[in-house]
């Protein structure tokens, strides 16, 4: 064998090795409902949930609690399916958090009463997308 | 009145940028085409074409900044980029914060590096100002903004903001002109933000000039020839991109509150893989340059350093990364048009590399281990394998859309964890690359065999082993990982110097980029291995508190809650929050919010104190920045004050929200990083119901926890900002508040006029506290007073400890020297060889 195939064969391995642990190590997005079902499988690896936060009649966010210390708080978020479910953060409540449209929370359930999120992700409303212009000065 | 001339003006210049970049690229084919007789009149007909395209790309450019300079908030762009507040500076951060400003700062840049390279080139011009041009006409088409029947060709930056959102005011008054703007995101109000983006850009464009080389060799059967000109450019798009990038990584650090200055995020993903596939290309360009190989692979690596820049702002501003990032793009509705933009360079470039590729001379002679080429080539494979396994999958969201697009569906999501995901990975091949560096250059300044490498290799072996031995101990790092990549480092380093000192020795500095470049990035593999591997999170929180969820105990609270000046513990300090403070111009230090108030103009405030010589009582003084608050954050060490920290928070209602920046304390040999994660939120109190105190005077009583003293009132004859009149009476009380070793002084005033009673309570927002005095009663000697609390000031924060971080920042310093070394060494000889008339 000549040297030059060593080392071919040698990047393809390495090169299949990076493709395995890429999708072995990629998450994926589910819903409320299939996390838990794959909690229940034993099956500990932290996904991705997109949800809005609850809020209540008028538009109020609803059911965020700030840990005594402030250093950490949980909330209720509803995933795309409708389900809803208590969240718990590790963090400070973040700055714009309550005016956020979506939520990606990044994590795994403990118990079937909280998801502990890892790392939350926010889509703020952009300016882009504002609409109304603030009619300051008039 | 509204202006129209500005946002004409600018759409005009683009149009005509575009049509003028058409017109160049098909003249400069003619010219091409020519024979010897017109190519005279062509190339003179499309160098005006090209200056007249520049002309025009420098007044778009004007254009808009005329636009956010002068306010014109009628103007989307300006409105909701900029405000009246912002300083010149940060005005001009505010023409590349939208991605219209990027795509016209980006042909900005491509169009300085073609007069430059019209000037300096004879041979190539023709063939490379095509590409050139080809790109621009891409590149104008961004902020093009035409509409042809459903099609629409690019977003212009100079849209009016009545015709970009449906406000109803403008159905009221078409000519409604918003006072200020939203803003500038106060993340981008920072320095590194002003040159970072320009720069990063100006490494974008660059790589356009090895890639129009390339081709132009190609279309004109130069196989090889092209490397000469390419080769300085190559060194110098991977040092400025490596500089863009390195300046993004350090505005991290000292703006975003994430605790580091990498992320892995796909942003950042997006450019460091072109920059490695760069680094490959100038490696095996060099060897080419050498011995006549490589070729193949330097043309492979040149194109897809190129392609991967456009697949990376295809990622970054096409939207297509939608929930995967923490950074919002949003989407302009281009993706289209950059999929086309990159997919159209990509098969002319694969097309014409395919039909020159078997008369692209390669070596038959399979190199041997003991050569240089050999070590190269194993060098390029290890960053083309880097990037691979960065690419892969921060193209996740990209394959999602893809596979959707298709009609299928894909859940798949990046990884969760991504630090520790792409760190056991690039961790190993950063080392394999230092002692790539490290054996690779005795490979490439001398002949090698078995013996020869020995000798080379055992001085800097012993040397390095030794002064590792003397880190790992000092510096106590014991995980085996880090040992490898002390040993890894100190190699490279060690190796490189030796080689350093040896060229120094026989012959000039100009061959000295390498190795330099090579030492610095042994540092940095250094320096990032201590920073981020024993970073060191001190603000670990000990209240005590036992928690409602028994698994919350397990979990590390990495952020303290500090009460207004009470003194906290945390590892060798005792930290003490000490209030908010601002910016005043011409102050150089930082100023107590609380001696400053307001006056409703933008930036101006009334001192209601001196402040040392600065600034008197009732002086009109100018904040810089009046959203930004300042915590002060005090450090002790026993008793004394170490030093202030002052970690900074904006609130921005345009913005939407709160954003705050750390503040690090540096020192030689570790950085201290302080950043505030939440804060008290007094702007709209919500008062607790009314305690009622009476209290004689020279009594001592308690508001809350605060041991407070009543030391006496006073009759006052003037009262400020009243107007006393006779008959009147005005009673100041004087209470002294005490909150740990501060001392407050708080006076309620009462006022009676024609039996009617008026009370003046003192708000301290510090403390949390309204006190009025409701009441004197003089019979018993006693006064009454209200008070309402709401809660003391606090911020909850988080401290890091980054030990030896500067080796990382002094590395890329050097880094970026050893390629400024190495371009100014590879121009000198493209110059040589074109002046003599080879080129």
């Amino acid at each position: 064998m000549k040297k030059g195939h060593i080392i071919g064969l040698g990047i393809i391995a390495v090169a299949i090795v990076i493709i395995m642990s890429s999708i072995g190590d990629a998450s994926s997005y589910e819903s409320f409902g299939t996390a838990w079902e794959m909690k229940e499988d034993g099956d500990d690896k932290a996904i991705h949930v997109v949800g809005q936060l609850k809020k209540d009649a008028t538009g109020e966010v609803t059911g965020l609690e700030v840990g005594q210390d402030k250093t950490s708080f949980t909330f209720l978020l509803v995933d795309n399916e409708g389900t809803e479910q208590k969240v718990f953060y590790n963090e400070p409540v973040p700055a714009d958090f309550q005016r956020s449209e979506s939520v990606v929370v990044i994590g795994s359930y403990r118990e079937k009463e909280i998801f502990v999120a890892d790392k939350i992700l926010m889509k703020c409303p952009s300016k882009y997308q504002e609409t109304d212009v603030q009619a300051a000065g008039m | 009145m509204i202006n129209t001339f500005m946002g004409n003006l600018g759409h005009l210049m683009a149009i005509v940028a575009f049509v003028s970049s058409l017109v160049t690229a098909y003249s400069y084919f003619q010219y091409f085409k020519a024979n010897e007789l017109e190519k005279a009149s062509w190339r003179t007909f499309s160098r005006v074409s090209f200056y007249i395209h520049t002309g025009s790309v420098a007044m778009i450019a004007f254009s808009l900044f005329e636009i956010i300079y002068n306010h014109r908030y009628e103007y989307f762009y300006a409105y909701s980029h900029s405000s009246k507040a912002l300083p010149v500076h940060y005005m001009i951060s505010s023409f590349w914060e939208g991605q219209e400003g990027a795509f016209i700062l980006w042909a900005f840049w491509n169009v300085v590096l073609g007069v430059i390279l019209i000037h300096t080139n004879k041979f190539w011009e023709g063939p490379v100002m095509i590409v050139f041009s080809l790109v621009q006409a891409f590149l104008v088409s961004m902020i093009l903004g035409v509409v042809i029947g459903d099609l629409k060709i690019g977003s212009s930056p100079f849209i009016l903001l009545r015709d970009a959102t449906q406000a109803p005011i403008f159905e009221m008054n078409p000519d409604f002109v918003p006072e200020d703007g939203t803003g500038l995101n106060p993340l981008l109000q920072n320095i590194w933000m002003v040159i970072h983006p320009p720069t990063l850009f100006l490494g974008y464009a660059s790589t356009l000039v090895p890639f129009a080389f390339l081709i132009g060799g190609l279309v004109t059967k130069r196989y090889s020839e092209w490397i000469r000109p390419a080769l300085p450019w190559a060194i110098f798009s991977a040092m400025i991109l490596g500089m863009g990038i390195i300046m993004g990584a350090y505005w991290a650090y000292v703006t975003l509150n994430f605790g580091g200055y990498w992320n892995w995020d796909p942003v950042e993903n997006a450019v460091y893989v072109p920059w490695l596939i760069l680094v490959a290309a100038i490696h095996t360009m060099i060897t080419f340059k050498k011995s006549a190989t490589a070729l193949k692979t330097s043309i492979v690596l040149v194109i897809l350093s190129f392609i991967l820049v456009l697949y990376a702002t295809f990622l970054v501003r096409s939207g297509v990364l939608g929930d995967a990032s923490v950074h919002s793009f949003t989407d302009l509705g281009l993706s289209g048009q950059l999929l086309i933009y990159m997919l159209f360079f990509l098969v002319i470039a694969v097309f014409l590399a395919a039909r020159a590729w078997k008369h692209i001379p390669t070596s038959e002679k399979e190199a041997s281990v003991y050569s240089r080429e050999f070590w190269i080539f194993i060098g390029a494979t290890t960053l083309g394998l880097m990037s691979f396994q960065v690419i892969l999958p921060t193209s996740i969201p990209a394959w999602n859309a893809l596979v959707e697009s298709f009609g299928g569906m894909s859940n798949m999501a990046p990884p969760a964890d991504q630090i520790e995901f792409y760190t056991k990975f690039q961790l190993w091949f950063a080392v394999v690359i230092a002692l790539l560096t490290a054996v690779g250059q005795f490979f490439w300044w001398q002949k090698m065999d078995k013996k020869a490498l020995k000798d080379a290799l055992i001085t800097p072996y012993i040397i390095s082993v030794l002064l590792s031995a003397g880190i790992i101990v000092l510096a106590k790092v014991y995980d085996w990982k880090y040992i490898v990549i002390v040993l890894a480092g100190t190699f490279t380093i060690v190796a490189n110097a030796v080689i350093l000192s040896n060229l120094l020795k026989k012959s000039t500095f100009k061959l000295a980029g390498g190795s330099l470049a090579h030492i610095g990035v042994g540092m940095i593999l250094i320096g990032i291995m201590f920073s981020s591997g024993y970073s060191d999170v001190i603000s670990i929180n000990m209240s005590g508190l036992t928690y409602s969820n028994s698994w919350e105990d397990e979990m590390n609270k990495e952020h303290v809650l500090l009460w207004i000046n009470k003194p906290t513990q945390m590892k060798d300090y005792t930290v003490i929050y000490r209030g908010r403070q601002k910016k005043v111009v011409g102050v150089p230090e930082y100023v107590p919010a609380k001696i400053l108030e307001s006056t409703g103009n933008v930036n101006e405030a009334l001192a209601l104190e001196d402040y040392k010589d600065y600034f008197k009582k009732g002086d009109l003084v100018s904040i810089v920045l009046e959203e930004n608050d300042y915590f002060k954050i005090d450090y002790m060490k026993n008793e004394a004050l170490q030093f202030s920290l002052s970690p900074m928070s904006q609130f921005n209602e345009g913005m939407g929200g709160l954003i705050s920046s750390p503040d690090s304390k540096i020192f030689l040999d570790k950085d201290l990083y302080t950043y505030v994660a939440a804060m008290n939120d007094y702007a709209d109190p919500e008062w607790k119901e009314d305690e009622i105190y009476e209290v004689a005077p020279g009594e001592q009583f308690h508001i809350s926890d605060f041991v407070t003293y009543f030391d006496g009132a006073e009759v006052l004859k003037e009262l400020e900002g009243y107007t006393l009149q006779e008959g009147d009476v005005a009673v100041k009380a004087k209470l002294r508040v005490l909150d740990y070793d501060v001392e407050k002084q708080l006076e309620p005033t009462f006022i009676i006029r024609n039996s009617q009673v008026g009370k003046l309570p003192v708000i301290d927002t510090e403390l949390g506290l309204k006190v009025s005095l409701e009441n004197i009663l003089p019979e018993q000697n006693k006064f009454v007073f209200k008070v309402n609390q709401y809660q003391k000031d606090y911020v909850v924060m988080k401290a890091i400890v980054k030990p030896y971080i500067n080796i990382l920042w002094i590395g890329t310093l050097i880094m970026l020297l050893g390629f400024t070394v190495a371009i100014y060494r590879r121009f000198d000889e493209f110059a040589k060889m074109r002046d003599k008339g080879m080129e």
